[in-house]
């Protein structure tokens, strides 16, 4: 059998945030955060700790009011905290069924079906399974309550290796078949290449970069070479580094024009995205010191 | 096939599926007619997108390696660098009695490497397939 995945309406705009601000009494969380994240999107929301993440993703999620500007999701949206909350008393199973009289639209087989994926056992109490035992029951609630839009704080944090593997994959699946929006917020940045294809940068609350990731990353290119002031072709200078007798750069290239060539003693990389991430936050750190 | 995904490297993933379905051609390992693995499973057992995974489909049809056949998948339709084995072998030649002469000349293999790439990257930017 096989299974034609439509491409979703590239032209709908799933989560939208308007010049978004939250404050802790007198200290901004979050401030002047505009970005549109187009649907069917797999979405990495990255950031230092304290950045504004959660703050963000709870906004986005209606469960906190903004102090300015305007926040707004397209169709249902489910929100699984950092917590990954779920009744201790309860079972998995009175957890499933607490879902379906709780949402709207609740698809019981799709729950089950990834309780069942891994392992969960349905009817001992949820205050006695594991930490990431507890995470797949509130996955699984979620995925039940077949949301468009489904925003996870760090979803992968106390999970194994190879449970976040896997949880990728069935989470990739569950988005393939049913062209849902993703927004995740996590640190374990070198995992997501493959996995999202969109990126919201935050730093100290404000939006350093957001947009279509092999966009980002392909106008970004690292040369390394003798040592230098300037990098070897024109650009946004990203990140420069020196030694005695070397000079790494990460250049921003303009946008719409061929890759320069370079030649000589420069030899040039492509940027995987923790470089990226790595690069604009260690900007934003001399930024702030300077 | 089963695709793998090098999350260290800088070539972006949709990048990597079209160079893992050229490398296959390339060494017999798929031919015209074959299917390639539905959108669904390369997500579910590599852990990509299915964006992803579309993009790279899409880009190897562009290039006309594959054809989509509707509800039935993704093809095989093109042989990949059909160089003539002689001119093929003609070069291999060449290239040994150059590789000869380098290591004569002191180099060793990751000078050569260099040599060879430094080459390469002249006059085209960055090589993505």
């Amino acid at each position: 059998m096989t299974t034609v995945v439509e491409p979703v309406d590239r032209t709908a705009i799933a989560v939208r945030a308007q010049a978004l601000g939250k404050r802790y009494r007198s200290k901004w969380a979050l401030r002047e955060c505009t970005f549109d994240l187009p649907a069917g999107k797999v979405a990495a929301l990255v950031g230092a700790n304290g950045a504004g993440k959660t703050t963000l993703m709870t906004v986005l999620a209606g469960l906190l009011d903004a102090d300015e500007g305007s926040a707004g999701a397209t169709g249902r949206v489910a929100f699984v905290s950092q917590e990954k909350p779920v009744y201790r008393n309860f079972s998995a199973g009175d957890m499933l069924r607490l879902g379906a009289r709780l949402n709207v639209v609740w698809d019981d087989s799709r729950a089950r079906r990834w309780l069942a994926r891994f392992e969960i056992p349905l009817d001992k109490a949820c205050g006695r399974l594991s930490g990431g035992q507890q995470a797949q029951v509130a996955f699984a609630l979620a995925i039940g309550s077949r949301p468009d839009v489904l925003m996870l704080d760090e979803p992968l944090a106390n999970l194994d290796p190879l449970a976040r593997r896997e949880v990728t994959a069935e989470l990739l699946s569950e988005v393939g078949e049913t062209g849902m929006t993703v927004l995740l917020s996590t640190h374990v940045v070198a995992e997501l290449a493959g996995v999202a294809d969109y990126l919201l940068l935050l730093a100290h609350g404000r939006l350093l970069a957001g947009g279509d990731l092999d966009e980002l990353l392909g106008r970004h290119v690292s040369y390394t070479g003798p040592r230098s002031d300037v990098p070897p072709a024109l650009g946004d200078i990203v990140e420069a580094r020196h030694t005695d007798n070397q000079s790494t750069f990460v250049v921003k290239l303009p946008e719409g024009q061929p890759r320069p060539v370079v030649a000589g003693p420069w030899t040039e990389r492509l940027l995987t995205l923790e470089d990226y991430v790595l690069a604009q936050l260690e900007a934003t750190r001399k930024g702030a010191r300077a | 096939m089963e695709f793998r995904i090098d999350r260290s490297s800088g070539l972006p993933a949709y990048l990597q599926l079209v160079r893992q379905v050229r490398e296959a051609l390339r060494l017999g390992w798929l031919a015209p007619g074959d299917r390639l693995p539905t959108v669904r499973d390369v997500v579910a057992t590599s852990g990509v997108n299915a964006n992803t995974v579309l993009k790279a489909y899409r880009e190897l049809e562009l290039s006309g390696l594959v054809e989509a056949r509707q509800g039935s998948g993704t093809f095989i339709k093109a042989r990949l660098g059909s160089t003539d084995p002689e001119v093929m072998a003609a070069l291999r030649t060449r290239l040994a009695e150059w590789v000869r002469e380098a290591r004569e000349a002191g180099l060793d293999i990751e000078d050569i490497d260099a040599l060879v790439r430094s080459v390469l990257s002249e006059g085209e930017g960055v090589a993505v397939a």
